[in-house]
């Protein structure tokens, strides 16, 4: 199959637009008729990252790459960056702000959820420059 | 057993959505969403006090086949404009979180 690609800017702090690209994703795959469990998994990944970048990154960029074999999603923030990736992956660890809490968020679940719903995932973070992670799911 | 279904036999109420969606996994209960992101089942039962339209895009993405908002709580402006649009069923009862649970499983006929 030919590949397709789609790209989506996500605005920092509106939680009342958050999960927007994710749906788009979701109703892509759906469309392109992928498997319930592979639109899951893409699905929740990505809002986990899109949440990820309303939330800490103030803002950012996603791009999703599908080809034959595989959904590729990049997420790609300039916040702060993190000091401690190992931490960050830790379940349960969080930095979110009250504010956020009060949304439901901020449980320290959203990289260890996207970790275990992609089938590989990469943080690059450079503290005072940014944040992109790299999620691939595959497709067989 | 569909969510209007599971309203009429419950006593609770259709917040938003059509309730024609059949609910056919299993029910789980949870506030915390990202919790619920990496936990709740698809084509289940979700009950939760979180009413905002974050809960609606959370149960859109896990594949929620229903929304049980217990303790009262009620839906948001904002969500119940998305829930309709996006036809997420939501059902709300005064009961708390356990007795609400307990008695969607006993409709559902779940162990």
């Amino acid at each position: 199959m030919k590949g397709l690609h789609y790209h989506y800017q996500v605005p920092g702090d509106d939680f009342t637009r958050a999960g927007e690209a994710s749906g788009a994703i979701k109703a892509a795959l759906k469309k392109l008729g992928f498997s319930p469990q592979v639109v899951r998994k893409v699905a929740i990944a990505m809002y986990e990252g899109e949440i990820n970048l309303v939330i800490h990154g103030g803002g950012g960029e996603i791009d999703v790459d599908i080809d034959g074999e595989k959904v590729t999603m990049v997420l790609a923030d300039h916040g702060p960056g993190i000091p401690d990736i190992q931490k960050a992956m830790e379940e349960g660890w969080s930095t979110a702000p009250d504010n956020v809490r009060s949304l439901g968020f901020g449980a320290g679940m959203g990289l260890p959820n996207m970790k275990k719903y992609s089938d590989e995932m990469t943080v690059e973070s450079v503290v005072g420059e940014g944040t992109t992670v790299t999620m691939v799911v595959k497709l067989v | 057993m569909t969510g209007k279904e599971l309203a009429a036999a419950c006593g609770f109420t259709l917040a938003c959505g059509s309730g024609e969606r059949e609910i056919g996994g299993e029910i789980y209960c949870c506030d915390l969403l990202s919790i619920v992101m990496g936990r709740a089942p698809a084509d289940g039962l979700w009950v939760t006090v979180m009413g905002n339209l974050n809960s609606i895009a959370v149960a859109v993405l896990t594949d929620s086949a229903c929304i049980l908002l217990a303790e009262g709580m009620g839906l948001d402006e904002d969500a119940k404009a998305r829930g309709d649009q996006q036809d997420v069923t939501v059902l709300k009862t005064p009961l708390p979180v356990y007795e609400a649970a307990r008695a969607a499983a006993k409709a559902l006929g779940l162990p």
